[in-house]
């Protein structure tokens, strides 16, 4: 057994104390000046890994009509209105940017794509879920339609009530996200974002934008998300 | 034991004290670094809950606890996603780093509860809850402590687990189905906090028994005058 007088013990054990040092570097996350910096680090961070763990033929899990949250139990997560006050007559989707035929487009050439019906979860930021039914259109055969540049990395859409989003062009293209113009085999009903919204299984609620006006498909992202730009993840895939 | 130790000889008395470096350095760093990451965690994990605090369906909305702001951290929900999503990765290198440096180093074996210790159990708990007497220390951990320390780590992972299924139910759907889908692994992530937190009380109350000198083994790495050392 090695031996040691009580001052070179008392050294020693300074010095162990020392190497523990690292761990005050947390504290900068305590540091007014440097925590919501660190944070947006850090949320950057996961939003990254986020993309990176998405795949694009990994199908979100479906389920039987019996499994349905009954409709009348859909929670509405309106951010201002419930009704936009959209004029259904006048209505189009207005289409611009990276693509070859911009324009206006009708609920009726939208809704002449193939229609899919699908039982999907939809999980809120705040922690809830329910199992809902929707019908529309994959939006990639919409981008497809209007000849969309998918090497363009964004979708983003504006909404009757002044919400916008935006999607990364991977999960835009995902077979399961849908232009969706139907929930529960009945036509959009106006508080549920009539006449036409997102359904995104694969993605966290707030990225499923109601009353649709405008859709882009774009190089730059000049603002994320009415959500996003608050503080919320930018990506979050499910 | 693979542990070092050393005699100090206090020159002023001629006392000479024996003392084992207990907790390696990575060891050491983990457990604070975890320690602080887990802090963040639940206190950010609480803000997040206070946005729906309940289990059951969000129409009707039946609230569980109305669980006070004082207590949780972050200020509002996106606040406090901000730091959990920035803590977890914290917290899982943290955990990661612990477990392979222990698994790879050997050091486990002080800690690591195993069938063996199972006799060993029923004099502790009758020592700590009953007033039975002491038994003797043979190694750095009695069977309880590693009972209790290998059953944190376990909820260590269920934790990570439970927060992977409930972040990502669709590209760790298997994950999630395994736990009975996303819901109820939202209750199960739930419910391994408060056993963490559990084990962090028994773990406080302990170190507060136990005293100074084996406190500063966990800061300084040296456990002076271990008992289970003299002969």
């Amino acid at each position: 057994m090695n031996r040691v007088d009580s001052r070179k013990f008392k050294s020693m054990s300074r010095r162990e104390l020392l190497k523990l040092v690292p761990v005050v570097a947390l504290g900068a996350f305590a540091i007014p000046k440097f925590q919501k910096p660190l944070l947006k680090a850090g949320l950057g961070f996961s939003d990254w890994a986020s993309a990176r763990l998405f795949r694009k033929g990994h199908l979100a899990p479906t389920f039987s009509d019996s499994e349905l949250t009954p409709f009348d139990k859909f929670p509405l997560n309106t951010y201002d209105v419930d009704d936009p006050g959209v004029d259904f007559d006048k209505w189009t989707l207005t289409v611009v940017g990276e693509v070859q035929k911009p324009g206006d487009y009708t609920l009726a050439q939208i809704q002449a794509l193939p229609k899919i019906t699908q039982n999907a979860r939809h999980v809120c930021v705040e922690g809830w879920d329910v199992i809902g039914r929707y019908g529309g259109v994959r939006l990639s055969d919409f981008l497809n339609k209007i000849g969309a540049d998918t090497t363009a990395p964004f979708v983003t859409v504006a909404c009757a009530d002044d919400y916008y989003e935006s999607l990364d062009m991977a999960t835009a293209l995902h077979p399961q996200t849908l232009l969706c113009y139907e929930m529960y085999d009945r036509p959009l009903t106006r508080e549920h974002g009539a006449p036409l919204r997102l359904n995104i299984p694969t993605k966290i609620g707030y990225k499923q934008a109601k009353y649709l006006t405008d859709l882009k498909v774009t190089r730059v992202l000049d603002r994320v998300g009415y959500w996003e730009d608050q503080g919320y993840s930018e990506f979050y895939g499910l | 034991m693979s542990t070092q130790a050393i005699a100090i000889d206090d020159p002023k008395t001629g006392e000479v004290t024996e003392a084992v470096y207990e907790h390696p350095l990575i060891v050491r760093l983990c457990h604070w670094i975890n320690a602080i990451a887990l802090f963040v965690m639940v206190g950010s994990g609480l803000q997040i809950f206070r946005a729906f605090p309940s289990f059951g369906a969000k129409i009707p909305q039946k609230d569980l606890i109305h669980w006070p702001k004082a207590f949780a951290l972050g200020g509002w929900l996106g606040g406090a996603l901000q730091w959990h999503l920035t803590f977890m990765w914290i917290y899982m290198a943290s955990g990661l780093v612990y477990v392979g440096y222990q698994l790879f180093s050997g050091n486990y074996k002080q800690v690591l509860f195993v069938p063996r210790d199972i006799p060993g159990m029923w004099p502790m708990v009758r020592h700590y809850f009953f007033f039975g007497p002491k038994p003797p220390e043979k190694e750095a951990y009695n069977p309880l402590q590693k009972q209790a320390y290998t059953s944190a780590i376990g909820l260590g992972v269920l934790s990570v687990l439970t927060g992977i299924a409930i972040w990502k139910p669709v590209q760790f759907s298997w994950l999630a189905w395994m736990m009975g889908g996303f819901h109820i692994a939202r209750l199960l992530h739930f419910l391994v906090m408060w056993a963490i937190l559990a084990f962090v009380f028994g773990h406080l109350v302990m170190v507060i028994l136990h005293g100074w000198n084996n406190f500063f083994s966990m800061l300084t790495g040296w456990k002076k005058d271990p008992q289970y050392l003299s002969k």
